[in-house]
This record gives structure tokens, C-alpha cells and sequence, in this order.
């Protein structure tokens, strides 16, 4: 297995030592590159911050990605770009670096690479500066010393004024470069295929292969539970997987479209889910975790998967040329168990788009708000006429093994009046839906109670009352 | 004569220059210990931890551990050559490796060297264990209940509490419980050993305290302290966590490195990190309060109750300091406060900025609240009442008359300049319209004692040369971890000598040129280094004036320093020049210099005295609000006014402000440390313990230094300290959440709040609250 990448503008070969090697091992170990800092392993605190360019069309993408659970294979025809690249040709400090120096961005200096690399992404891409985008931006660069204020002050200083930087002057040169790179070599245990028909063959080929889209969960097989993984399909070359169709009812989402492309498309259809999306993970996490990912591994909190079950997605599942759709929440069995067959894969996500009528909430409850794991979501789809509950659904992650309908909640408010009687009548049958569990992120009691507050919540957004219902998401109510 | 310098020199005290190694920073060229170049064939160990609680441990076979692929070495209890403790208190409780009896769930039982990290990770799990299991305490309240304790109760008694308290036209009483915090120090334990000759060893490592490290190192090889030297460039981050808790790492380095004569690294990952090392102490606090109508206090009784976990390390300081801030800023007539230090069979917890002040404050502030809801009043009253007084009501519970307080005219501007009490008003009319979402604020005091409580170690060295080209190379005993330590320091020599900061070159603590130091820690890395380079610097500009006098013919009186040059009478000279004429006419270049506080003094059998040289003030009012439907809050705005004397760098030291504020303000919201019914962390990653983000920071954050007081004291240059006392001031936003979650109740009741609020324990008290409402 080669793979070829650009490390900064130099052209790089390398024979990864498994499939699983990390970016962040290739740097500090065999490239001798120490800027980039191990802080977590996991992808939650940023220290290890790369940006990765990849051609899009005849233009350069950069993406700020932790290169602790990104795997060397991922590097394949792109430009990765360190802490050490960013220097100007005369040996100045790049523009972001010099807004941290001015700014006291920096104090033990440990986290500062990754969030000199976060700013540099944001740069590189235009970035406009308003202080929530930013401190979203940096949400997933932890800094144990600072307090933020000197960072974001950084991120003001320099982005305001953008001036060109090397990398602007060597643009072209980069894109040819890329170019004439682009191409990749599959072996045994290590395959990166660039469609949905290739990646069905070889996944048939060899059904035991662990598919990796993002890595932000299997990543952290490697490196906390030192698992060996071979062979490795990546699916983040899978071109017809990134897509997000339209068709006059429905909205089909690739499974590899990532969180940081899916988030744009939903905000103007579903504002919930995209803040949803922005706060499951850092920005670094969106740039690579796919949807389709979010929903494959099955995880019990997760926090796609209860908005598409609320929003009523169907899932296709392809294996070979054959193509299974069934109804999103089918697709979750039990704890670990989902109905995927050996060889089969997740292909795209069935939306229904927004009709008359319905309107959509979600509530992620977590003890820090951006870049933490739910203790539990809500997701709610109601559609009221005439003040009645003429159809709903209701989806809740963290509540149980898996992600859930409340179906016997659902049934005691259908046809009801949407009103605060029917909402405590209702309250109550989400203990017939769920027995939730007690660990570090909540109690089962907690869990309980505020399922049953979500569910008033939503009434109090969706009807009449005016008054502030949230601490965060500009306290946003009201109808749609 | 030519290159007389400028005006005024760079970098001189006071000047808000960045930190010294702000450039390397940014480009990735600051190296850290497992970023320096490693030796050939160096080690690389791992550690096994123990998967018990509380056990004795039948077997040990590590056969297969042996032999596994790339092990160069394996090390037990058995494999220490000297002494197996690591204790910082020579308590001989914490073993460099455990022997036969496990203590808590992940101490280290033995470690394996290898080629490569991947090797050593794939050897460890080939061990076989067998327990046999011993009845474990997991918690304050069985540990109380065992009377379990790691050290002996102590107390600080000052009139008669009990009868005080009787006589009170009010009483009140109550619990109150926060928990710990892991210090999240973004670079993890490490530490690289470099073998030497005559089986001594170099040890490069991230921490606090290199003297203790390199004391405790040879005492594990069984050698005196000069076969070890250790090595401190800067840390990723400390916050206390790397003043005991280094020395563990860097013995077993050593002692690798000794045994194969390879240089060995040891470095912990953020799991293990997170549960082999100690923590801030979580504490109960049970406390009995008399008070009059006004709300002033009469008398006064604490339990504080610190869980120190399996061994002393320093839990008896810390939980000293916690006793001395029992009071944080307000006079208490009549007190008791008693202090049991826990033993449990978890981590053994440890030093973290603030070192049981924070403790400590949090207990009264919570009795001041009860107190102002108890009256109808607002709790900003409760505190101006009580302040300590000027003159009279100054005297502590362990008998040190206050003779510096600012509070009350920082308070009363704070106060002032936040606006808080139209913001008040504003928030209790606004609360009474708002169905779901409350507010809450609360401006809260900060008095924090400085000096180590340990007299003894109150005392600094430092090392300067002055090279024959004018280049100044300076050191001393304190550490860099962030702080920007170094660059005041410097600060404080190129204003003595009066040349520019740029000639100066900082250097690496080590052990080999300030012997016998103590920790950076206790807020008084550039108080007492400060200090000791100073006088390293006076030694060496005496010897140039003496020189300069003699070599122009004129009067010592008529020598002085200008910027980056000398006059002597009427003659000027550069600094390099004269420099290189005292070195030709062999005037000695190199001084050393000490630094001990004085005035301080304390007893601990009659629990009295000075402990402390001067006080640190600030104050903090802090705005949130808060979602009664799921307990889910946001700070809004924060205005803080923190008293640094006379700044060193008033940029270092706002960024200290600043920081210390986040840190303290996730020690009690966000950071929840969760153990199983196993003894097992639960939270041991960034994915379970949530440290303060980005968009946690207050939208509205308004941060001053006061400009009106300088330290009464005669500190470098009428500073103050300010590592920690900032950290305090978030104790605000604990009392603003309390302030919102009150006005459920028509603000009639305490609401019953402990820290950490998580949105679920907040969510518990709101609904305890409604309960309780008629």
C-alpha cells in the first residue's frame, strides 16, 4: 500500500506501517514532525489539528482534522499541511500566528498548534469573523490555560483583514501537484474505492472488512483499544456517496455525506437538526464524520439517527446490486445489533422534505454544549390542525439500547388537542416507552423527568405562549 | 562613546510584553519533553494498572510478558533498587509500584520497556493477575463512617462557636458537597531518562517541582541526590498536578534507563493520566451558622471532610488551606473548624491551583447565601456586612490580624462599575414574567492567602551569569508551565541591570545549577524567584559599580546604570563594554542568588500565627440563565476587578485572570469526576470529562486589574501574586446558578445545590424548590 500525499508543498510517498496507522504517529514518528501534539487520542481535544487540502473541481478545499483518528490511507492525494508549514517564505509568521502572538493567545503553548491549525482552515477558506462562528470554530481546540478570550481575540485580529499567504501564491502549482497525485493502490488490506458499485464489489469480496468513513468512532478502536483492523475499507473516496439529491418529496443523503456538508443543507429546512448537527461535534469532527457513519454503528446516542426517525427517513442498504429500504428506526435491532447483513452497507438516507403543518424540534442535553455526547435527545414531529395533534413522531437517543420511537407517547396525543392537559396525559407514557439507565452522563431519573420536559417544551414552541423557552440557540420558538 | 543605548530599555517591569516562547508556540518549535530528539535505542514504557479497588494480589505471572515481541525490560516492586515510596512527604504510603496490596483501581502494579510504544502497549495485556479482594471505601461518607483518615484531624478555634452560635437570635445549618476536578494539563505526565556515567541518571520531565523529583528518584535507585539531575524547559500545563505527580513517571524512567543503560521515555496517555493520577480534593462540608438580624455572623462551625484518597501525599497542606480559607473575606468573631482528611481506595488527590482554598471559600459562601435567603435579603448585603474590618474585626480564625484588606472598596467598585443592583432588580421583574428560563447573578469576594502554609519551604535561588560579550544567561528554581513565569523573571533582571529583555536568555530549571528548590506552586513562582533573581542581579551590579568605580577613578555613588550603559561620573560606557574590562581585569561574573519571605510564622500546635505574608484580593459578578425545564444553563456576563499590586506584566497576569476563571468555573459546572460502585473513574478522557470550551466562555466578559492599591508588603516590585486566586472568583457563577434556581421559590430558600451544577443537579434542586413552595 503507497500512499501519495503533499506534506506542505513537498510530494510525499509512504508505505504506512499497518492500515490503521495515524496521521499523528506518521508526523511525530516517522516524519519527525513535533509541532503537531498528541492531547487525547480520541478526537475531543484538538492539540493534533491538521488541515487537509483536497481538490474541489478546479479549487482547493482545507478541512481542520484531528489527526489522532485520521488514518495514514486517508491522506491519499491531498495536501497536509502542519503547524511547521505555515511560516512564510521569509520567515515571518503566517497571519494567524502572528494575531495569537499580538493577541496572548498562547500561555503553556501546548494546544496552540492545533489552534493555530483551526485558524488556518478558517482562513484558508474565507472565513468570515463573528465571534459565535468563531468560538464554534474552536470548540473542538481545548485550552486548559487561556480561557478562550486571547484565542477568539487572535481569530478577530486575523481574519478581519485576510492578505494573501504563501499558500495563495502557490495555489496553482498546488492543484497541479494534487493532480498528478491523484491516484491510489489498493493491496489486501487496504482499499480507498471511488463508487458506490466498486465499493459494493470489494465489500462483497471481503465481508470481514472494517469500513471506515470518517473515523471518529473507529479510530478510537485503534488507539484505546488497540484493536488490529484489517483489511480496511475507507469510504471517504466514494464520490455518488457524498451526494445530497433532491426530488420534489423527498431529499436522498449519501451515507458519506459529512456533517459539516449536511449541516448548511438542513438549517434552512430543519433549524433544530442543523444545530443539532453543529453540536454533536467540533468542527473538526463535522469535517469527516459522515451520516451515513452516525448511523451504521449503531450507536445508542447518537444523535442523527433520533432526528431522522422524528423526521420519518428510510434507510437503503445496499449489498452487491442489490438495493433494501426500510423504515429508519428498523434498522435498530438491539444494543450492537443492527439489521445490516455481511457484505451489506449503508447507502444513502431517505428524507421526506418539510409539507404543511408539521413542525420539528430537537433538544440535545449534555453538560457542556458544544463537542459532548448526549445524555439524551428528543426529537419531535408534530403536525397540528386546528389545534389538533393530527399526526406525530417522536424519537428520543440515550433513552434506551438503541435509538427509539415513543410509539405509546405518540399514540396518547394523536387526534388529541395540542394542549397542555393533553401534554400531561401523554408525559406519563414515556415510561411505558423507555427505561433509561444511570451512568456518567445522567441518571435514569434525570433521563425520565426531562423526556417528559422536552415533550412540554415543544408544546410551549409550538403554541401560543410567548416567552423564552431555551438558555441557548438565540432562545429560538415559534411555528415551522 | 558609541552605542549608548536607547531611551529606555525593552521588557522592563511593568511592560505587558507576550510570553517569552509565544513564537515557538505559534509555530510549533516550542519542544515539549516528547517532542526533544530521542536517543538512540531509546525505551519505551507502559504501565499496567491494577483492576481492583482495594485487593490483595495472589499472583503475579508475567512470563509472557517477557517474551513478548520488542520487551527489553520489566519492573515490579520487586526491581526497585532503594526505597519503594514516592511519597512528597516521606509518609511511605505511595509506592513507586505496588507490592502485594492494591490501594485503588489503576495503580500501577508493574511496567514494561520496549522498543516501541505499540510493543510495550502489546506486552502489558499478557499479563496474569489474580486479586483476592479486600473490603474497599469508595467515598467521604463511608470513610467518615470508618473513621478512615489518611493524617490526624486538625482545627482552628477562635472564641467559642458553640455558644456563639447557641446565642444567635438566627441559626442555620446545613450540607454542602462539590466534587474534585482532573487538571486536563493539555501535555500529559512525561518524562525522558538519560543514563550517565557511574549509574547516574538526567531526567527530563514535565513538572513542578524538579528538586522533589530528583529527591525521590534517587531515594527509588538507592542513590544520594547528586547522581540525579533533572531538567525542566517548560510544561504543557501544570495547575499543580505536576508537583507531586511527576515523580512517579520519572522514577520508573530512571530506573529503566539505570537497569539497561538505554534511555528510557515514559510517557502517560490521556486515559491513564486521568486515572493514575490525583485530583482536587472533592469535600463534604457540614456547617452550623448564628447570625444577628442584620445578617452578621456571630459564630461559626465547619466539618470539612476532604477526601484524600490512599495515601497523605499533600492533603495535610491542602487541606490546611482549606481550614485558612474557611473564611474566605469576612471576620468571623466566634469559630471552630474542624478538618478530617479522608482515606479512601481511590487516587490519592492532590495539589490543583488553589490547594484547598477554593475548598475552603466555597463552604462560606454557601452559608452566606443561607443566611441572605433566611432574611429576605440580597446576599451582597450578607457579604459588605461582614467583611473584614480596618482595625477592628481584622483577626483570622487562626489568629493573623488582616492588615492589607481591599475587599471592601473592591467590592464597593466592582459593584459599581457592573451596575449590579439595577441588574438585580432588572433580573427579579424579569423572572417574575419568565415561565421557563430564570436569572440569576451574584458578586462574590476573593481573599487568598499567599506563601506555602509550610514555612520552611518559603525560599527561592536563582543563578546568573553575565558572559564576557554582555550576554546574560539566567535561572532559578522556578518552573514554566504556562504562567509566563520566566518572562517576569527576566522582566525583573533587565530592569535591575537595565538592559534590554533580549539579552537575556532564559533556561531550563535544572537541578544542576539551583539545588534544593521548591515547587512552582502556591502562587509564588515570581514573588520568591522574582526575588532571588534580583538579588543575583544587585550581587552583580554591585561588582560593576565597584569596578566601573575604580576604573574611572570615581566615587561608587557616582556610578549608575542607564539603559544598556553605564555612567561613571562624567564618562559613559556600554553595558557589553564594561562588561568585557571587569572580565579582563577578573571581576567575577556568575552570582547566585537567594530569596526567603519573611514576617511568616505558624504554629500548628495552637493552630496560630502568620502563615501567610500578604493577601491577594478580587471579586467577580456573574450573570447566567437557566432553563427550568432541563437544568441546562448559560453564563451570560462576567465583570471582574482582581487586585495583582503593582502588575509585573499585566498582560501575563490578565491572561492568568482570565484563565483561572474558566478553569474554576468548569470545576463547578461542567467537570463531573464519576466513580463506579467499583472504585472505577468513569470519567478518565475528553469524552466524558468535559473541561470548559470556546462557546462556554461569557459572551460578555469584562476583566480589570485594580489600579488603586499597591501590595503593602514589600514584594518584587509591590506585586501581587496570581496563579490562583483568580480561579476563585468563579465561585461567582456557582452562586449566580443558586440565585436563579432561588427564584423559583421567591428567592425564600437555599436551594439545595452541589457543585458541580450539572444541568441535572441543577434541574434537582429547582424541582426540590417547587415542592417545597406553598
Amino acid at each position: 500500500m503507497t500512499i501519495r500525499y503533499l506534506l506542505g508543498h513537498e510530494p510525499k510517498s509512504v508505505e504506512p506501517s499497518s492500515p490503521t496507522e495515524t496521521v499523528l504517529d506518521h508526523l511525530r514518528l516517522a516524519c519527525h514532525r513535533t509541532g503537531t501534539k498528541e492531547g487525547c487520542a480520541e478526537g475531543d481535544c484538538g492539540a493534533c489539528t491538521v488541515v487537509l487540502g483536497e481538490l474541489d473541481g478546479d479549487q482547493l478545499r482545507y478541512r481542520a482534522v484531528n489527526s489522532c483518528i485520521q488514518f495514514v490511507g486517508s491522506l491519499d492525494g491531498k495536501q497536509l499541511m502542519t503547524v511547521e508549514d505555515l511560516r512564510q517564505p521569509d520567515g515571518s509568521l503566517h497571519p494567524v500566528q502572528q494575531a495569537m502572538v499580538e493577541a496572548h493567545g498562547s500561555q503553556c503553548g501546548f494546544c496552540t498548534p492545533g489552534i493555530v491549525m483551526s485558524l488556518f482552515a478558517q482562513y484558508r477558506n474565507g472565513a468570515d469573523w463573528n465571534a459565535a462562528a468563531m468560538a464554534d470554530a474552536l470548540a473542538g481546540n481545548l485550552c486548559r490555560c487561556t480561557g478562550y478570550g486571547p484565542v477568539l481575540k487572535a481569530a478577530q485580529l486575523a481574519l478581519k483583514e485576510r492578505r494573501a499567504d504563501a499558500f495563495d501564491v502557490r495555489k496553482e502549482e498546488t492543484i497541479a501537484a494534487l493532480q498528478s497525485i491523484a491516484a491510489r493502490d489498493d493491496t489486501l488490506n487496504y482499499f480507498a474505492p471511488r463508487s458506490a458499485p466498486e465499493l459494493a464489489e470489494i465489500y462483497a469480496a471481503h465481508p470481514q472488512a472494517t469500513l471506515v468513513a470518517g473515523g471518529t468512532d473507529v479510530g478510537l478502536w485503534v488507539t484505546k483499544q488497540h484493536r488490529q483492523l484489517a483489511p480496511v475499507i475507507a469510504l471517504s473516496n466514494v464520490a455518488d456517496l457524498q451526494e445530497i439529491v433532491e426530488t420534489p418529496t423527498h431529499l436522498t443523503i449519501g451515507a458519506g455525506v459529512t456533517y459539516a456538508d449536511l449541516l448548511p443543507a438542513m438549517a434552512p429546512l430543519w433549524p433544530d437538526f442543523a444545530e443539532v448537527i453543529r453540536r454533536l461535534g467540533s468542527a473538526q469532527i463535522r469535517n469527516v464524520a459522515t451520516i451515513g457513519g452516525n448511523i451504521a454503528n449503531g450507536s445508542p446516542i447518537g444523535d442523527g439517527p433520533p432526528c431522522l426517525i422524528a423526521l420519518g427517513a428510510t434507510l437503503v442498504l445496499r449489498a452487491g446490486k442489490t438495493h433494501r429500504a426500510l423504515p429508519l428506526e428498523d434498522f435498530f435491532i438491539a444494543y450492537g445489533k443492527q439489521d445490516r447483513q455481511a457484505g451489506e452497507f449503508v447507502e444513502a438516507v431517505h428524507v421526506p422534505k418539510p409539507q404543511a403543518g408539521w413542525s420539528f424540534r430537537a433538544y440535545k442535553i449534555s453538560k457542556r454544549f458544544d463537542q459532548d455526547i448526549s445524555a439524551l435527545l428528543g426529537a419531535f414531529h408534530v403536525k397540528i390542525e386546528n389545534g389538533v395533534v393530527v399526526d406525530l413522531r417522536i424519537a428520543f437517543g440515550g433513552m434506551a439500547a438503541v435509538p427509539k420511537r415513543a410509539l405509546r407517547t405518540e399514540a396518547a396525543l394523536r387526534g388529541k388537542p395540542w394542549s397542555e392537559a393533553s401534554i400531561a396525559a401523554a408525559i406519563p407514557m414515556l415510561v411505558e416507552d423507555y427505561q433509561p439507565i444511570t451512568d456518567m452522563r445522567a441518571s435514569a431519573a434525570y433521563r425520565a423527568k426531562v423526556a417528559g420536559n422536552l415533550l412540554r417544551k415543544c408544546y410551549l414552541e409550538t403554541s401560543d405562549a410567548e416567552d423564552t423557552t431555551r438558555v441557548t440557540f438565540a432562545g429560538r420558538r415559534g411555528h415551522g | 562613546m558609541a552605542d549608548i543605548g536607547t531611551a529606555c530599555i525593552s521588557g522592563s517591569v511593568g511592560a505587558a510584553i507576550a510570553h517569552d516562547s509565544a513564537h515557538k508556540h505559534v509555530t510549533g518549535e516550542a519542544l515539549y519533553v516528547d517532542d526533544l530528539p530521542e536517543p538512540a535505542r531509546c525505551l519505551h514504557l507502559v504501565i499496567r494498572g491494577a483492576e481492583r479497588a482495594h485487593a490483595r494480589i495472589r499472583s503475579l505471572d508475567l512470563a509472557r510478558v517477557r517474551t513478548a515481541p520488542g520487551v527489553c525490560c520489566v519492573l515490579t516492586a520487586a526491581d526497585i533498587p532503594g526505597v519503594n515510596d514516592i511519597s512528597p512527604i516521606h509518609a511511605h504510603d505511595d509506592p513507586l509500584l505496588c507490592g502485594d496490596e492494591v490501594m485503588f483501581w489503576g495503580q500501577p502494579i508493574f511496567c514494561v520497556a520496549a522498543e516501541t510504544r505499540a510493543d510495550a502497549l502489546a506486552a502489558i495485556k499478557l499479563a496474569e493477575i489474580s486479586y483476592e479482594d479486600l473490603p474497599a471505601i469508595l467515598d467521604i461518607d463511608e470513610a467518615i463512617r470508618a473513621k478512615s483518615y489518611v493524617l490526624d484531624d486538625q482545627r482552628l478555634s477562635k472564641g467559642d462557636a458553640g455558644s456563639a452560635i447557641a446565642a444567635a437570635p438566627h441559626r442555620l445549618s446545613g450540607r454542602f458537597r462539590h466534587g474534585g476536578q482532573d487538571h486536563f494539563y493539555l501535555e500529559g505526565q512525561v518524562s525522558l531518562a538519560v543514563p550517565a556515567e557511574d549509574g547516574d541518571v538526567h531526567v527530563y520531565c514535565s513538572t513542578q517541582h524538579p528538586t522533589e523529583v530528583q529527591m525521590n528518584v534517587a531515594q527509588v535507585l538507592g542513590r544520594p541526590a547528586n547522581a540525579v539531575t533533572v531538567e525542566v524547559r517548560r510544561m504543557g500545563g501544570g495547575f499543580g498536578g505536576k508537583e507531586s505527580q511527576a515523580t512517579q513517571w520519572a522514577a520508573l524512567a530512571a530506573l529503566v534507563a539505570v537497569k539497561t543503560g538505554r534511555a528510557a521515555k515514559c510517557r502517560l496517555d490521556r486515559d491513564d493520566d486521568m486515572v493514575m493520577t490525583g485530583k482536587r480534593h472533592d469535600f463534604i462540608i457540614d456547617w452550623q451558622v448564628g447570625f444577628d438580624a442584620d445578617g452578621r455572623i456571630r459564630g461559626i462551625d465547619f466539618v470539612q471532610s476532604a477526601r484524600a484518597g490512599f495515601s497523605a501525599d499533600l492533603s495535610g497542606a491542602i487541606a490546611d488551606r482549606a481550614m485558612f480559607h474557611a473564611d474566605n473575606a469576612y471576620y468571623l468573631d466566634h469559630a471552630s473548624i474542624l478538618s478530617h482528611r479522608c482515606k479512601t481506595n481511590t487516587v490519592s488527590n492532590t495539589a490543583f491551583r488553589g490547594f484547598g482554598g477554593p475548598q475552603g471559600m466555597l463552604g462560606i459562601e454557601e452559608v452566606i447565601d443561607a443566611i441572605a435567603r433566611h432574611l429576605q435579603r440580597d446576599p451582597l448585603d450578607i457579604r459588605q456586612i461582614n467583611f473584614y474590618g480596618h482595625g477592628t474585626r481584622n483577626v483570622t480564625p487562626y489568629h493573623m490580624v488582616v492588615e492589607d484588606s481591599i475587599v471592601d472598596e473592591l467590592v464597593r467598585r466592582l459593584e459599581a462599575s457592573s451596575d449590579y443592583r439595577a441588574r438585580r432588580v432588572a433580573i427579579a421583574a424579569e423572572n417574575a414574567k419568565s415561565m421557563v428560563v430564570k436569572r440569576g447573578i451574584a458578586l462574590t469576594p476573593v481573599k487568598f492567602g499567599i506563601s506555602f502554609t509550610t514555612s520552611f519551604l518559603n525560599q527561592a535561588g536563582a543563578l546568573l551569569h553575565i558572559y564576557n560579550d554582555g550576554s546574560v544567561h539566567l535561572n532559578h528554581g522556578g518552573t514554566e508551565m504556562g504562567q509566563g513565569l520566566f518572562q517576569k523573571v527576566a522582566q525583573v533582571v533587565a530592569q535591575e541591570l537595565q538592559i534590554d529583555l533580549e539579552r537575556i536568555k532564559i533556561s531550563a530549571t535544572h537541578t544542576g545549577k539551583v539545588p534544593n528548590t521548591s515547587a512552582t506552586a502556591a502562587s509564588s513562582g515570581s514573588d520568591m524567584n522574582g526575588k532571588a533573581a534580583q538579588a543575583a542581579a544587585v550581587t552583580l551590579k554591585e561588582r560593576l559599580v565597584d569596578f566601573a568605580a575604580r576604573h574611572f577613578q570615581v566615587a561608587q555613588s557616582d556610578v549608575s546604570f542607564l539603559p544598556n550603559h553605564i555612567r561613571a561620573g562624567k564618562q559613559e560606557i556600554s553595558f557589553d563594554a564594561l562588561v568585557k574590562l571587569a572580565y579582563l581585569d577578573r571581576v567575577s561574573l556568575s552570582a547566585t542568588g537567594f530569596y526567603k519571605t519573611p514576617k511568616i510564622h505558624y504554629d500548628r500546635n495552637t493552630a496560630s500565627g502568620r502563615p501567610f505574608y500578604y493577601f491577594a484580593y478580587g471579586a467577580a459578578v456573574s450573570e447566567v440563565m437557566v432553563d427550568t425545564l432541563t437544568g441546562e444553563y448559560r453564563v451570560t456576563r462576567v465583570d471582574i476587578l482582581h487586585d495583582v499590586g503593582r502588575s509585573l506584566n499585566p498582560a501575563i497576569d490578565l491572561g492568568q485572570v482570565e484563565g483561572g476563571f474558566i478553569q474554576g468555573m468548569g470545576w463547578l459546572t461542567s467537570e463531573e469526576l464519576c466513580w463506579d460502585e467499583k472504585g472505577r473513574l468513569r470519567t478518565h478522557a475528553p469524552s466524558t470529562y468535559k473541561i470548559p470550551t470556546a462557546s462556554d466562555r461569557p459572551p460578555d466578559f469584562r476583566v480589570q486589574l485594580q489600579d488603586f492599591a499597591e501590595n503593602r508588603e514589600e514584594s518584587i516590585h509591590r506585586s501581587k501574586a496570581v496563579g490562583e486566586p483568580p480561579l476563585m472568583l468563579a465561585i461567582s457563577v456557582f452562586r449566580a446558578i443558586s440565585d436563579a434556581i432561588a427564584s423559583v421559590a421567591d428567592y425564600r430558600h437555599l436551594p439545595a445545590l452541589d457543585a458541580p451544577a450539572t444541568p441535572e443537579r441543577v434541574l434537582a434542586a429547582i424541582d426540590a424548590l417547587r415542592e417545597r413552595r406553598p
